[in-house]
């Protein structure tokens, strides 16, 4: 079983993101043993990218950290092998098609198999274009994460027939962040993708509290929390990690 | 592989969200391009509105000082709104309109595709939103207002570079939060398909005419047909219908900003490479990993570090040519086609001006060149003046 489907195996997941490399690649490896020592199941470590297209002021704003304090793929590489001594925690990447086109799509997905990378999420690859990165990351073990949207409708299921680790449900409109209120309904979404597939899913976008964690994770199969984690590390730089540990701790009480 | 491919270039790389609204928007494309009350009643907007035809001007002057070539200009700038961005937005904003739309967005760099959707939004009666990057709002503060004037809101963008990219990612994710009722109306043959394809037709118009009145005023085919490529609209829209015309070169010209072997530039097919970013594979000026290079260009329309994704194809086959011209080539053909011919271009299309001076002198007496003039240059005056060392604000 892969380390991902472990993560749902017969429970409810917490799956936090962080941006990699904010402040530095060093506490990065901190905070994700810090976020599942407070009961994360699944981390997401995004790639920091110049022109997140997908994301808020709040993850924009942790890129441009990122950047500035050097991160590059192949530095994170090397912190994801040295985390991936540490724990068997699931870790998939969040980042923008271009940086694993650029990198060449085959020595990134070799890479990521090699340095214990689980899955990658990229926002800006749908399933019309899956068939060019697909078919390689397959080869070397790598799920490619499958993202359903409020405006999919018709779509999923055709989208989700082939989805493998997790599928992506994506719970607003627009672009990622906290929100006072989620007005899709992501039961109705969740229906429709399980009458297709066994392939979990977690819901993500705009989710910051205890409760809403709960309603989601009842709902899908996992809550997935970015936004409001990335402006504890905005708020707290280096000194991010207990806070970070006292937080998904809190976020996690609510799953049953 | 996904619809919409220029060789391996183009594709649809954008989120889920906005696939079942591009999938929308190419079927009523589809549609509404062959129903013959769209179709009339875009010519009728044209003709009545914009102004077109608009002229192909026999540059005398010019022709006698540089000795070579016959010198043609496509005069786009002499549209309603002054430039060619007024031929894609009639067409986009009534297509919207069409599909029940009630709201615009659209990003700008010059300010020239502002102020074209915004003058669309106000005749076609639909709410308008411009995104302008910040540093692009204070080098054309008159755009701002005038947009403003028409009653357009202007969001000014701060992040990344707060230029044309960072307001083409602005407009995105706006479009991305509501697309009910809102048309991104994108400014160039750039983005994910339709896109390219939907601004190129609306643009083909200055192809369409300057080949039937080139053939009208000289009996045959010009050698060259040049213009200025930022995404590319204007210089797609000049090639297009020439392009089956394999004895016409196709020449597209470059912002090289302080020059290509700087980090000051923005000419992207000289110095960029394959990429996929604002929802199109295509050549884009990036570092190793990918992350897209903060470009330089004096001209805020030239500013943009990508090129629409049929350009990079007919590069890639060799159908046509791309050229850097550096800010201060660009500044001096400004000044030499006011000087010489009184008119004042804009610094975009100076910098196809600027090449046609190079070229046309070592053509012979007996061969034709023509340069699409894409836009007025009153809103650069000001810029320029200071790019001089001359103290005048707008």
């Amino acid at each position: 079983m892969s380390r991902i489907k472990k993560a749902f195996d017969h429970k409810k997941a917490f799956i936090g993101f962080l941006t990699a490399g904010d402040p530095s690649l060093e506490k990065t490896e901190e905070f994700v043993l810090e976020m599942e020592r407070g009961g994360a199941s699944l981390i997401e470590l995004g790639i920091p990218f110049s022109d997140p297209i997908a994301d808020g002021p709040v993850i924009q704003a942790a890129n441009v950290r990122s950047l500035r304090a050097g991160c590059t793929t192949d530095k994170l590489f090397d912190t994801v092998a040295s985390i991936r001594k540490k724990t068997e925690i699931p870790l998939v990447f969040l980042a923008y098609l271009n940086t694993l086109y650029k990198y060449g799509y085959d020595k990134f997905c070799s890479r990521c198999k090699e340095s214990g990378v689980d899955g990658v999420i990229i926002p800006d690859l749908p399933f019309e274009e899956r068939g060019e990165l697909v078919p390689i990351a397959k080869k070397y073990g790598v799920d490619v994460i499958t993202m359903v949207a409020p405006t999919s409708k018709e779509r999923i299921r055709s989208v989700v027939e082939e989805a493998s680790g997790f599928i992506y449900v994506v719970s607003s409109m627009g672009v990622t962040g906290a929100r006072s209120e989620i007005t899709t309904d992501v039961g109705e979404i969740v229906e429709t993708i399980r009458s297709v597939t066994d392939t979990p899913t977690a819901v993500g976008f705009g989710i910051n509290t205890k409760e809403q964690v709960a309603t989601y994770a009842a709902i899908a199969d996992g809550a997935i929390i970015g936004s409001a984690i990335v402006k504890i590390i905005a708020q707290y730089g280096e000194q991010a990690g207990p806070k970070l540990y006292e937080y998904v701790s809190e976020m996690v009480s609510g799953i049953q | 592989m996904g619809k919409g491919r220029y060789g391996k270039h183009g594709g649809q790389y954008i989120p889920e969200t906005l696939m079942n609204e591009i999938h929308a928007l190419e079927d009523a494309y589809e549609h509404y391009k062959n129903d013959p009350e769209f179709v009339e009643e875009l010519d009728k907007l044209n003709r009545e509105y914009a102004g077109r035809p608009s002229l192909l001007y026999f540059a005398e002057k010019m022709t006698r000082d540089l000795g070579g070539a016959k010198i043609y200009f496509k005069r786009e700038d002499l549209n309603h709104t002054g430039s060619h961005k007024i031929n894609n937005v009639l067409g986009q904003v009534l297509l919207a309109k069409k599909m029940g739309k009630t709201r615009v967005i659209a990003e700008t760099g010059a300010g020239q595709h502002g102020v074209a959707t915004a003058t669309a939004a106000a005749l076609l009666d639909m709410e308008c939103e411009i995104y302008m990057g910040k540093e692009d709002t204070v080098r054309q503060a008159l755009n701002v207002y005038r947009m403003e004037l028409l009653g357009a809101k202007v969001h000014a963008v701060e992040t990344g570079t707060a230029t044309l990219k960072d307001a083409v990612n602005a407009c995105m994710q706006e479009w991305t939060a509501r697309v009910d009722d809102t048309l991104y109306v994108l400014g160039s043959v750039m983005g994910p398909h339709p896109f390219p394809m939907i601004v190129r037709d609306f643009q083909s118009i200055i192809s369409r005419e300057a080949r039937a009145q080139i053939l009208e005023a000289e009996g045959r085919l010009p050698d060259v047909v040049m213009a200025c490529v930022g995404g590319g609209s204007n210089a797609i829209g000049s090639f297009y219908e020439f392009i089956e015309d394999k004895q016409v070169r196709l020449i597209g010209c470059e912002g090289a900003g302080h020059g290509v072997d700087t980090d000051k530039t923005a000419a992207t097919m000289a110095v960029g490479t394959e990429g996929i970013f604002h929802g199109m594979k295509s050549y884009f000026c990036q570092d190793e990993y990918g992350q897209i290079a903060p470009v330089y260009c004096i001209s805020a329309g030239l500013d943009y570090p990508g090129v629409g994704p049929e350009h990079a194809y007919l590069k890639d086959i060799g159908r046509a040519e791309y050229v850097p011209v550096t800010d201060e080539e660009a500044v001096q053909a400004f000044e030499y086609i006011a000087r010489e011919e009184g008119i004042i271009a804009a610094i975009e299309s100076s910098h196809a001006v600027a090449h046609l001076l190079k070229i046309a002198p070592k053509m012979r007496k007996d061969q034709i060149i023509i340069c699409t003039l894409s836009g007025r240059g009153d809103k650069d005056v000001a810029a320029i003046a200071r790019y001089r060392g001359i103290d005048l604000h707008e």
